[in-house]
């Protein structure tokens, strides 16, 4: 399907369903698809599963969309920070669930979702709190455990540029999750800081291809 | 690299280091502690600083060390922190810190860092703990305290993916409880994935054998062993 390129970011979050699972990527604010989000906090969906490495910083952002009341359920490898007031604010009194998930099995079982992979042994965690109750087996003499894809509604993810095809390439560590999660959801929206006409990227340079890009939108700061 | 390269070269720096150290006569500062660790680093490894007081050691390896520092969020290579005008908010390192990249660097997403670092890429990890056991058990991400909120971020994959796992702690808590236990009573990171612990007081090699002081700092391994549970293997 060919992507749909969004005049403003509300248009590019339009129909977000309450009870989505929402990819959202970033690592700390690189990455972050900050104009995403606050379009999501203005259209309204609720009840949200929010997967992401950490679950907001400050007010702004994710934090903002926590602080709404509108996320059910974080799944994050590292929600505990100097600035994740609002996160812990709402966890100690009971308001939000918590999944924490090693960061490279919650990288990985993003990847297997997007790859068509139904679940695999991974030995991160073994005989640890976080794999109890999961199931694992002996390969080789070493302890794997079972690991389930994540698989998300929407993603919402940041790049660098995108061509009109829907292309992206990233920039430096802003990259992180962006790719991955672009694999691994149904309606993929992505904030970018230049559309360029298509041609002009580099094809052997072209990070995430068209094929996982539903809805681009340019950020408004820079249009 | 292969890991008998790591093993060898860093057995043959530990002893240098022991010896340089025997007489110094006090206990280890965190600078100290650090340029310990980047001493036992091989020239050109391939090698993950984890957050806090690991950073430290990437100023104490030398300007021609040709060791390569990978970021858990994506890059290999990494350069030292930004300064004042050179400061990218597209560019930091696992604990969000602006950094900068040095000629070679590669940048990466998230699952191919976490494969490199599963898949036995990686040469070396220094870690920080709050205990280790003499088994190698690592525990570093979970107090276990009851209303502490569980944050793991790569600890886990780390443990468990690098050839060596270095741990850099002090000996002892400030409750004076030692953190080179029998069992680790805080929840555990990885099994049995600890080769070498530095501390204020003496570096540990954690053996198939057993647990190993190969410097001491203003002890001897005697009165070590008075203030350990962990049996500690004499020559």
């Amino acid at each position: 399907m060919t992507v749909r390129l969004c005049a403003h970011a509300d248009e590019a979050v339009a129909g977000i369903e309450d009870g989505s699972t929402v990819l959202v990527g970033g690592f700390g604010m690189a990455g972050m698809p900050v104009e995403l989000i606050d379009a999501l906090i203005r259209q309204g969906a609720k009840d949200l599963t929010v997967v992401s490495n950490n679950a907001g910083n400050g007010d702004t952002g994710l934090a903002a969309l926590l602080a709404e009341g509108r996320v059910r359920k974080v799944i994050c490898s590292f929600p505990r920070q100097t600035d994740s007031w609002v996160f812990d604010e709402l966890y100690r009194s009971g308001r939000i669930e918590l999944e924490v998930v090693p960061q490279g099995n919650l990288a990985e079982r993003i990847r297997a979702a997007g790859a068509g992979i139904g679940a695999f042994y991974c030995p991160t965690g073994a005989g640890t709190l976080l794999a109890e109750g999961k199931e694992t087996r002996e390969i080789d003499g070493r302890t794997y455990v079972l690991e389930y894809p994540i698989k998300g509604d929407v993603a919402l993810i940041g790049a660098h540029r995108a061509d009109r095809m829907g292309n992206l390439v990233y920039r430096r560590t802003a990259r992180n999750f962006g790719p991955v999660m672009a694999t691994a959801a149904t309606t993929v929206i992505a904030q970018v800081r230049e559309i360029v006409e298509t041609g002009s990227l580099d094809p052997e340079a072209v990070v995430t291809p068209s094929i996982y890009v539903d809805r681009v939108v340019q950020e408004a700061q820079r249009a | 690299m292969n890991a008998n390269t790591v093993n060898a070269t860093s057995t043959a720096n530990a002893t240098s280091t022991a010896n340089a150290a025997i007489g110094a006569g006090a206990p280890l500062g965190k600078h100290e502690m650090a340029a310990l660790v980047a001493r036992d680093i091989p020239r050109g490894a391939f090698v993950n600083l984890g957050i806090g007081q690991p950073t430290l050691v990437a100023d104490h390896l030398p300007a021609d060390s040709g060791v390569v520092l990978h970021t858990e969020n994506g890059m290999l290579n990494m350069g030292p922190a930004a300064k004042e005008g050179e400061i990218d908010p597209d560019l930091t390192n696992a604990g969000k810190v602006p950094v900068t990249e040095l000629p070679g660097a590669a940048y990466f997403h998230h699952a191919d860092s976490f494969a490199m670092m599963r898949g036995g890429h990686l040469d070396i990890c220094v870690l920080g703990a709050f205990q280790v056991s003499g088994r190698g058990d690592l525990a570093n991400w979970h107090t276990g305290a009851p209303d502490a909120i569980p944050a793991v971020g790569g600890a886990m994959d780390l443990a468990i993916g690098a050839k060596k796992v270095f741990v850099m702690m002090t000996l002892f808590a400030k409750d004076g409880s030692p953190k080179l236990v029998p069992e680790c009573t805080y929840p555990l990171t990885g099994l049995g994935c600890v080769d070498r612990v530095y501390t204020d007081l003496a570096v540990f090699d954690v053996t198939p054998e057993g647990v190993k002081a190969t410097a001491t700092f203003g002890v001897t391994v005697e009165e070590l062993a008075e203030r350990l549970e962990v049996p500690l293997l004499t020559a």
